[in-house]
C-alpha cells in the first residue's frame, strides 16, 4: 500500500474539514446564505464550466459506440442542435431531435 | 435560522384529521409519476444508463449510483471520468456539481417544520431531494397540511427516483444490444440534454459565459495534457467568466451616480 | 502516483466520490436551517466516521513502506508514536510537547537502528 501525496491532502479534508466546515457554516449562516454573494457566484461559475467540460469530454473522448462516429460529425451535430434549440423557442426537447437526426445522418454519410 | 421565504406565506390548509401515511405516500408517488418531470427524467437517465453501459461499469453499480447519488451531473462525471481521472479529481468535480443542493434543501426545511418532525425525519426528504423534485415540491408542498408534507415529499422523491432507476435499466439493456449507430446516438443523448438544459437555465451572463468558456477550455486544456483537466478548465473558465461578471458588474456601478 | 479507481475498486468508489460529497451538500443544506444539534444521532455519527478515517490515514502514514519513512524499521515508527501520544498527555495535552517527544523518539530510534 503505497503512501503519497494524496494522503496528506486526505488527512487535511478529512481532518480539517468536519470541524472547519461548521465553523464556515455558522458565517454563513451570520451573513445570511446570500444567492448573490461573492464566493457563491464563483462556485456557480466554476460548477457550470465543469458541466460544460464533461460535455465536451464526452463528445471529443467518446466512449464505445460513439468513437466510431467521426469527431466532425459529433462536433457538428452538437452545433446543430443547439441552434435548434435556440431558434425554436428554446426547446430542449427540439434541440435534442434535431442534433440527434444530424448527429444519425452524419454517422450515414461521413461514415461510422 | 430560517431562511427568508422566497413565495408569499400561503394560508394554510384548513385541519382535517391525519390521513394514514401509505395514502399520502401513494398520493405523492402517484403525482411524481404523472408529472412532466417524470418523463425527462426516463429520458436523460436513458441516456446515463447507455453511458454507464459503454464505460464498463455493471448494472447493478449504475442503479446504485442512482440510488445513492440520485443527480444526474453528478453521476455523468462520474461515469465520464472514474475510470480515467484520478479520485481526488473526479471527488472535487463531483462536490462542485452538487453544490446546489445546499440552498435547496436549505429553502425546502422551513417546509417540513411542524410539531414532531424530528431531525432524522429530514433525513429522507434531504436526500431525496433533486432540481425535479425540489421543484415539485416547493410547487405542491404549500397546498398541503403540515403534518403530511414528509410523507408526500418522500412519495414524489421515490416516484421520480424509480422513474430514473427503470430509465436506467432501459439505457443499459439498449446500449448492450443496439446496432452500433443506435448506440451511438444513445450516447449522444446525454451531452445534448445537459447542453440544453444547463444553456436554458442560464439566464445570466455569468453562467452562459461559464458554459460557453467550459467548452473551449476543456478540450484545449485535455489536449495539453497536464492531468487534472477537468478541475483545471472548471476553475480556469469559471474564473475568467466570474471576472467578467464582476468587470461588468463595477462598470454599470459607475455608470449609475 | 494517483489514486485512481482501481486502487479502491467501482463500490468505495460509488460511496467515497459518488455518495458522500452530494450527501454532505445536502446534509448541510439541512444544518443550516434546523442548527446544528450537537447531540443529534447524525452528527454524531458524522463525527465519529471522520474521525475513524482520519485515524486510519494516520495509521497508514504511520505503517507506510515507502518514502523514506520506510527507511525507518516499523517498531521505531510505532513505538516513537506512542512516546509523542504519552509526552502529549503527560504534558497536559499539549500538542507541541506530543510533537516534539515524537519527533525526538523518531529520529533517536532512526539513528539507533541504522538509517
Amino acid at each position: 500500500m503505497t503512501v503519497e501525496l494524496h494522503s496528506y491532502l486526505i488527512l487535511i479534508l478529512v481532518g480539517f474539514l468536519p470541524s472547519e466546515v461548521w465553523r464556515w457554516l455558522g458565517i454563513a449562516l451570520g451573513r445570511g446564505l446570500d444567492e448573490q454573494s461573492e464566493i457563491i457566484l464563483w462556485v456557480r461559475a466554476v460548477a457550470t464550466a465543469l458541466i460544460a467540460a464533461v460535455v465536451a469530454r464526452i463528445v471529443f473522448i467518446p466512449p464505445g459506440a460513439l468513437a466510431g462516429v467521426p469527431l466532425s460529425v459529433r462536433v457538428v451535430a452538437l452545433a446543430v442542435g443547439f441552434f435548434a434549440f435556440l431558434f425554436i423557442r428554446r426547446s430542449a426537447f427540439a434541440g435534442v431531435v434535431v442534433g440527434e437526426a444530424a448527429l444519425v445522418f452524419g454517422a450515414m454519410m461521413f461514415g461510422g | 435560522m430560517e431562511q427568508p421565504q422566497q413565495q408569499p406565506p400561503q394560508p394554510e390548509p384548513p385541519q382535517q384529521p391525519a390521513r394514514p401515511w401509505p395514502r399520502v405516500f401513494f398520493d405523492g408517488y402517484a403525482t411524481a409519476i404523472r408529472s412532466v418531470f417524470f418523463y425527462v427524467l426516463v429520458g436523460n437517465y436513458v441516456g446515463l444508463g447507455a453511458l454507464a453501459f459503454e464505460f464498463g461499469f455493471s448494472f447493478w453499480w449504475m442503479a446504485a449510483s442512482t440510488l445513492l447519488i440520485w443527480a444526474a451531473p453528478a453521476q455523468v462525471i462520474l461515469i465520464s471520468t472514474l475510470t480515467t481521472s484520478a479520485l481526488v479529481e473526479v471527488a472535487l468535480a463531483v462536490t462542485l456539481s452538487s453544490v446546489r443542493f445546499l440552498p435547496m434543501v436549505a429553502s425546502l426545511i422551513p417546509l417540513f417544520n411542524a410539531p414532531g418532525v424530528r431531525q432524522r425525519d429530514l433525513l429522507l426528504p434531504m436526500h431525496f431531494t433533486a432540481i425535479s423534485v425540489w421543484v415539485e415540491g416547493m410547487r405542491l408542498l404549500p397546498a398541503r397540511p403540515r403534518g403530511e408534507r414528509v410523507t408526500f415529499y418522500n412519495g414524489l422523491g421515490s416516484g421520480l427516483i424509480s422513474g430514473a432507476i427503470i430509465g436506467g435499466a432501459v439505457g443499459f439493456y439498449l446500449a448492450a444490444r443496439l446496432p452500433l449507430l443506435l448506440a451511438a446516438t444513445l450516447l449522444f443523448f446525454t451531452p445534448m440534454a445537459l447542453l440544453m438544459s444547463t444553456a436554458r437555465n442560464a439566464r445570466a451572463l455569468l453562467d452562459r459565459l461559464a458554459f460557453a468558456l467550459g467548452l473551449v477550455v476543456g478540450p484545449l486544456v485535455a489536449w495539453l495534457n497536464f492531468g487534472l483537466d477537468l478541475m483545471w478548465t472548471g476553475l480556469i473558465a469559471g474564473s475568467i467568466a466570474y471576472l467578467v461578471h464582476r468587470w461588468r458588474e463595477a462598470k454599470s456601478m459607475k455608470a449609475t451616480p | 502516483m494517483k489514486l485512481m479507481l482501481q486502487d479502491i475498486g467501482p463500490w468505495f468508489a460509488l460511496l467515497l466520490i459518488g455518495f458522500l460529497p452530494n450527501e454532505i451538500w445536502r446534509l448541510a443544506g439541512v444544518v443550516l436551517v434546523r442548527g446544528l444539534d450537537e447531540k443529534s444521532q447524525i452528527i454524531i455519527w458524522v463525527r465519529a466516521v471522520a474521525t475513524a478515517m482520519l485515524a486510519g490515514v494516520l495509521a497508514q502514514l504511520i505503517l507506510s513502506t515507502s518514502g523514506a519513512l520506510a527507511l525507518i524499521p516499523v517498531g521505531v515508527r510505532i513505538g516513537a508514536a506512542c512516546i509523542g501520544f504519552a509526552a502529549f498527555l503527560i504534558a497536559r495535552r499539549s500538542v507541541f510537547a506530543g510533537i516534539v517527544a515524537g519527533e525526538l523518539s523518531v529520529m533517536a530510534g532512526a539513528y539507533w537502528f541504522g538509517v
